[in-house]
């Protein structure tokens, strides 16, 4: 058998199979459980305003950072009040998808 | 003028028309490593079978300047011809004429032989070439690839139609392929993408090249989009010709069959199937070791490979085969192995062609990706497009048949008209280890040797359920066969229900999880 140097297990309902994996499968994203102290980027873009600093109170609603992205200004606003730990964007910046763009105490 | 002026003017005409772009443009095309529209078309074509039509089209925009543009054939290529002697209708786009841009005319010739196809009942085949819309255009462009999208929509089930992709097909255009059956791509030279790596740079910033983007490869083992992959257009041509001669020319007729033919000897089904459900084996080759002369069809090798569908003959007749792959991921259902095979079953089922399925997998992929990727909706399309379906449905069950997998393969209770099983079968809720753990639970906990009790309890779930006479004695499966026999009675099943007609409750049309 010719592919017997690159077999792998796969375990289905506790018996483990020998087969080949897919380019796919082995780059598959493992589940991360979410944390709401990050507030990450839901689409690659650009910063265009940060309007808070790290230590600062923020009230729901406020404003905290514009990523533009798709030729549109998107406001990201906080849902509850919180404080900013730490900001890791600065103004002309561009970033990925999921990236984080700040953390809340 | 004499009627020889005449003939001579008409000749001239043709001359300059024939050369599409000019020279210089086709020196380009060449350069690119591309083929010219006109050669491609005479290529699949049978030779001396291609009648072209609407050779003289001309434009007739006016803004921008188009006005002073001559653009011989609108920048398509449209006409009539056989494969195989096989009817066809074919279009081709040129991108010598001013980058194959799809204009109001250019838009109309296509739609002009997309509708004769349906009036004639034959396949279509598109030849993808073009830089996208003809901006100059604007809205009447649009409009072009609306009424083909609708023609698409409307042929599809009728007449087979065939995209070839052999060049850029970027944007809007790329729906036209996608809403076809089958769509043939080639390294280095197919490019099918919505936004291109432009856009994608200056809106999202993200750097990519248009293969790694949109290239064959992409579309062949990522996206599922293309359905075979070529290293080059004429290796591509090869696989459109065999491809027309196992699928029928339109919904009312069965796909011509073939002077039956033996399976190879080097094919030997009884040594193919390890006998430990653990232990994987290409499936293709239990297909080799069945079909008429070993050939096997294989329809979106790369994607989704832990399943396996293409066409194969079986005395002679077309028979599209659906199996489990245990040599990729252990022949798991999964997102993409449902969606591949839920569609080539319509396929199947609208074209009259019977289907083959080879059952060997333990379930469906675990994993959070699955789940939250949607696999219960993608699963059931599977479920769907085989209760739809009323084509004679055989299906075979080789090793393992467990949980809702066992379901979802072409089960008896799907209406799959002919269940076989190899004595080694395990038609079973859960394998053997899974379902021991759950029943032998409070055995296994209070032994003193829990490890000893599981093993031993797991042996004896093994022997009273992991067979095929279990569900044999419920009618489940009509009867337990040895491989070697397993040729002889599909041919039997195919043989008996040619003339199979089923009742179905009268409907518009149902709603598949699409």
């Amino acid at each position: 058998m010719e592919h017997k140097v690159s077999l792998k297990t796969l375990s289905v309902e506790g018996i483990k199979y020998r087969t080949l994996f897919t380019k796919k499968f082995e780059n598959r994203k493992t589940w991360e459980e979410p944390d709401d102290r990050k507030i990450q980027s839901y689409i690659p873009g650009t910063i265009i305003k940060v309007y808070v600093q790290a230590g600062q109170q923020v009230k729901a609603g406020e404003d905290l950072i514009i990523l533009e992205a798709m030729k549109m200004k998107n406001h990201i606003s906080i849902p509850f009040d919180a404080i900013i730990k730490s900001i890791n964007v600065i103004e002309g910046q561009s970033i990925a998808k999921d990236y984080c763009l700040l953390e809340l105490e | 003028m004499s009627l020889k002026r005449k003939i001579l003017e008409l000749k001239k005409k043709r001359e300059q028309v024939l050369l599409g772009g000019g020279e210089k443009a086709i020196e380009k095309q060449v350069a690119m490593g591309k083929m010219t529209a006109r050669d491609r078309v005479l290529a699949i074509l049978d030779k001396d079978s291609f009648h072209e039509w609407d050779l003289f089209v001309e434009h007739d925009a006016r803004d921008f300047d188009m006005d002073k543009k001559v653009l011989h054939g609108d920048g398509v290529i449209i006409g009539t011809g056989t494969v195989y002697g096989a009817p066809i209708c074919v279009y081709a786009q040129d991108f010598t004429v001013a980058g194959g841009s799809l204009g109001y005319m250019h838009a109309r010739k296509i739609t002009k032989i997309m509708d004769h196809a349906m009036k004639l009942r034959v396949p279509i085949i598109g030849i993808n070439d073009s830089g996208g819309a003809r901006i100059q255009e604007g809205v009447n462009s649009l409009a072009g690839y609306g009424e083909i999208f609708f023609r698409n929509t409307q042929a599809s089930g009728v007449i087979p139609q065939i995209s070839v992709i052999l060049g850029p097909c970027a944007g809007g255009a790329v729906y036209s392929p996608a809403l076809t059956d089958f769509v043939f791509m080639v390294d280095n030279i197919s490019k099918m993408f919505i936004t291109g790596p432009e856009v994608i740079k200056t809106v999202l910033g993200e750097d990519i090249s248009m293969e790694d983007l949109g290239g064959a490869r992409v579309h062949s083992e990522i996206t599922g989009n293309a359905h075979f992959f070529a290293t080059s257009e004429k290796e591509c041509f090869e696989q459109i010709k065999k491809l027309i001669t196992f699928i029928p020319w339109n919904n009312g007729r069965k796909a011509l069959p073939f002077p039956p033919k033996k399976p190879k000897s080097k094919f030997k089904i009884d040594s193919i199937v390890p006998g430990d459900a653990k232990q994987p084996y290409d499936i293709r080759d239990v297909v080799r070791a069945v079909v008429d002369d070993s050939d096997f069809f294989e329809i979106q090798e790369y994607w989704a490979a832990n399943i396996v569908i293409g066409f194969g003959r079986l005395n002679g007749e077309t028979v599209g085969f659906i199996c489990n792959q245990p040599m990729v991921l252990a022949g798991v259902l999964d997102v993409d192995s449902s969606d591949k095979a839920a569609r080539f079953i319509r396929y199947c089922d609208s074209f009259s062609i019977p289907i083959v399925t080879l059952v060997d997998l333990p379930g469906y992929l675990p994993g959070v990706d699955q789940e939250h990727a949607g696999v219960i909706r993608h699963g059931a399309k599977m479920l769907y497009a085989y209760s739809e379906a009323t084509v004679p449905k055989i299906t075979l069950i080789i090793r393992k048949a467990y949980g809702g997998g066992y379901i979802a393969m072409g089960s008896r209770h799907l209406r799959a008209d002919f269940v076989y099983a190899w004595p080694g079968a395990e038609i079973a809720v859960m394998g053997p280890d899974g379902a021991a753990n759950i029943i032998f639970k409070k055995e296994i906990s209070e032994a003193e040797d829990p490890e000893k009790m599981r093993k031993l309890k797991v042996k004896e779930y093994k022997e009273k359920f992991a067979n095929p006479y279990v569900a044999a004695a419920k009618g489940y499966i009509d009867t337990v066969i040895e491989p070697n026999e397993t040729r002889n009675v599909l041919l039997h099943a195919i043989e008996v229900s040619k003339d199979k007609t089923v009742y179905t409750p009268n409907k518009k049309h149902g709603i598949p999880p699409f």
